[in-house]
């Protein structure tokens, strides 16, 4: 289990550098905050169920692409990428260790921003927490190997959301059923396929993103 | 261990490389020499196996974990520590007896009593002595090394010296200089790119 | 450059031209009226062989895309990017033509409940990213890769985004706006035939020209290195 030993070393590797910046985290947490407080000016007062799961999935989408478009900034520095590349694991761990990485950030972002949210705005059900749960890891999957793509490019960070944004559509969809549909079993598996079919693809193309 | 026959690359509209051919045995010591712009770093890339060549073939007797590639750039993490960068790479490389081998590197170029110090406060000269225990932590069997001699001192470049003098013949090697003369006596081949 | 049984582009232009004729004329005046909405609806025509025409070509450039991953075909780069190229402005087409049709049939400029158009908005936003990403990566095989790697998930995203927006239906009171095509019979079967084989020739004459036309940019520039 080499591959798994290899994801390890990478995902301890980024939370290692997290640790000791302290800076995506805290961004993430405040802007999250900041922006329900911007809902709450900018949406009518007592929003419905579905306008309120909406927001929340405005909120976390765009939290999530702050830490994402971070996400391969230490590797595009001194290009240690090429470090990682040359050594002989297998190209898709780089990927699977930093997605690992990143949802652990908008998991710990989450677990500050849900209370809040429901302190502001209405409480979440199980399913609710179950969706964001969920779609969480599609979007670490998805947006991880997009921020690498990205920092390959002159644009970098600013063409992350632009990539990211039509993938992201069907998460939210999924993420705002399962808080505000009356059924919300068909979301949640939604959500699933999604993840599923998609780590699958990234998991196969990595190589090509990164190795020419 | 490296044979290469027209090698080319072409980034886009822009040739780098043109018409390469190379020919390295194992054991062998080749320095590559140019003038800036003549596409040594491609060349090196490319025989390192980082970059795919657009032209021409090249056929290299080792698998990635047998190649150590020494960049331009230190390929290190500025945020962690000279250790920890190195027990990395030693996980990835599946290096035996990773801490012994990490310790005697370290020891040997100087980078003991600041091992735990960020590599961002780290003079050039140490991130470039912690570059090269990056590519030795391996053992690799092709050693391709890109101007290597950048940024160390005195002491340093004696240690580089001692090094090179100990793999030649062990280990395949290839350099990249701009101080042939230095390299001169180990060598057994020598290649000249044109800009 | 043995280019075997290819055909040629002025005879494909010809063809274009007179396929898009007869589908205009078609349209105009062979097709029968529908009985809800009248003489407006022709654009249905252009719509749905555009929209099917668009897809066709988004589906080429991932099967281009594919083949340049899996084969390291070095011609397919370029054939991805031109298919993607082309889908994207046909699939300008499709959306114009489709806000037409729903400011016709309904007096919006834009309809959220046919799903349909939604998901080729979803897939329009996503292909002009491709072109981002393209623009914004220097020529080499990294660029290739990365427009490959894309445009293979933009058609991973099809069926996805088709699931999504169903879903989606549910979740909003779904408004009573929809597009209906008339129901296919005689000539309004062989009236969409002629309009579909009509533009999905046009796309292709179009591909062929601006592959040719890149291609033979690519090689005077080559040509201007070696003489220089």
């Amino acid at each position: 289990m080499t591959y798994a030993r290899d994801v390890g070393a990478l995902a301890r590797k980024d939370l290692l550098l997290e640790l000791r910046a302290r800076d995506t985290l805290p961004a993430m947490l405040l802007f999250v905050v900041s922006t329900f407080v911007v809902f709450h000016f900018s949406l009518p007062a007592h929003p419905s169920r579905l306008a309120a799961s909406g927001l929340l999935w405005v909120a976390i989408l765009f939290t999530a692409l702050l830490g994402l478009g971070r996400a391969f900034v230490p590797e595009r520095e001194q290009r240690v990428l090429d470090g990682l590349v040359l050594a002989p694991c297998d190209r898709s761990a780089i990927w699977l260790g930093k997605s690992i990485a990143t949802l652990a950030f908008l998991v710990a972002a989450e677990v500050v921003a849900l209370p809040v949210y429901a302190l502001f705005f209405r409480p979440l059900s199980g399913a609710a927490v179950l969706g964001v749960a969920l779609a969480d890891v599609g979007i670490c999957a998805v947006g991880t190997f997009l921020g690498a793509m990205a920092v390959t490019t002159r644009a970098r960070e600013l063409i992350l959301p632009l990539l990211f944004l039509p993938l992201a559509i069907p998460i939210v969809i999924g993420g705002v059923g399962s808080g505000a549909a009356d059924s919300p079993g068909r979301y949640l598996g939604f959500l699933v396929l999604y993840d599923l079919l998609f780590a699958v693809v990234c998991w196969a193309s990595f190589e090509y993103v990164v190795a020419e | 261990m490296l044979v290469a026959r027209g090698l080319g690359k072409r980034y886009g509209e822009k040739r780098v490389l043109r018409g390469i051919d190379l020919e390295l045995s194992r054991g062998g010591f080749l320095v590559v020499t140019g003038a800036n712009g003549s596409g040594k770093t491609t060349l090196l890339r490319i025989c390192a196996g980082l970059a795919q060549p657009t032209e021409g073939r090249i056929e290299r007797d080792a698998e990635r974990a047998q190649v150590g590639y020494l960049a331009h750039e230190p390929l290190v993490y500025r945020e962690l520590s000279a250790l920890e960068n190195l027990e990395l790479y030693g996980r990835l490389y599946r290096v035996p007896e990773r801490r012994e081998r990490i310790g005697m590197l370290l020891e040997r170029y100087g980078l003991w009593d600041v091992r735990h110090d960020r590599v961002a406060d780290y003079s050039r000269g140490m991130t470039q002595r912690l570059a090269l225990c990056r590519t030795l932590l391996h053992d690799p069997a092709l050693l391709v090394l890109d101007e290597p001699f950048t940024a160390l001192d005195e002491s340093g470049a004696a240690l580089l010296d001692a090094q090179l003098a100990e793999l030649r013949g062990e280990r395949t090697l290839m350099v990249s200089t701009h101080d042939p003369g230095r390299v001169a006596s180990l060598a057994t081949a020598r290649l000249e790119l044109a800009a | 450059m043995g280019r075997t049984r290819r055909i040629p582009l002025p005879a494909l232009a010809a063809t274009s031209l007179v396929l898009v004729t007869t589908a205009l004329a078609f349209v105009f005046f062979v097709a029968p009226n529908d009985a809800d909405q009248g003489f407006s609806q022709r654009i249905f025509y252009f719509h749905v062989s555009l929209a099917f025409t668009a897809y066709a070509c988004f589906a080429g450039g991932a099967w281009n895309a594919f083949r340049h991953l899996w084969k390291r075909d070095p011609r397919s780069d370029l054939r991805s990017y031109v298919c993607v190229h082309q889908g994207l402005i046909f699939g300008t087409l499709v959306l114009l033509t489709g806000s037409i049709w729903a400011k016709i049939s309904w007096g919006r400029w834009w309809i959220w409940s046919e799903d349909e158009l939604v998901l080729f908005l979803v897939l329009y936003l996503f292909y002009c990213a491709y072109f981002m990403l393209r623009f914004s990566v220097d020529p080499g095989p990294q660029r290739a890769n990365l427009s490959a790697v894309y445009a293979l998930f933009g058609v991973v995203l099809i069926p996805v985004s088709f699931a999504a927006i169903r879903l989606a239906k549910s979740l909003v009171h779904p408004e009573v706006f929809t597009l209906h095509g008339p129901n296919f019979g005689g000539w309004i079967l062989v009236t969409y035939c002629i309009a579909q084989v009509a533009m999905l020739v046009l796309a292709y004459t179009l591909y062929r020209l601006e592959l040719g036309a890149k291609r033979l940019d690519g090689r005077l520039r080559r040509l201007r290195e070696v003489l220089a």
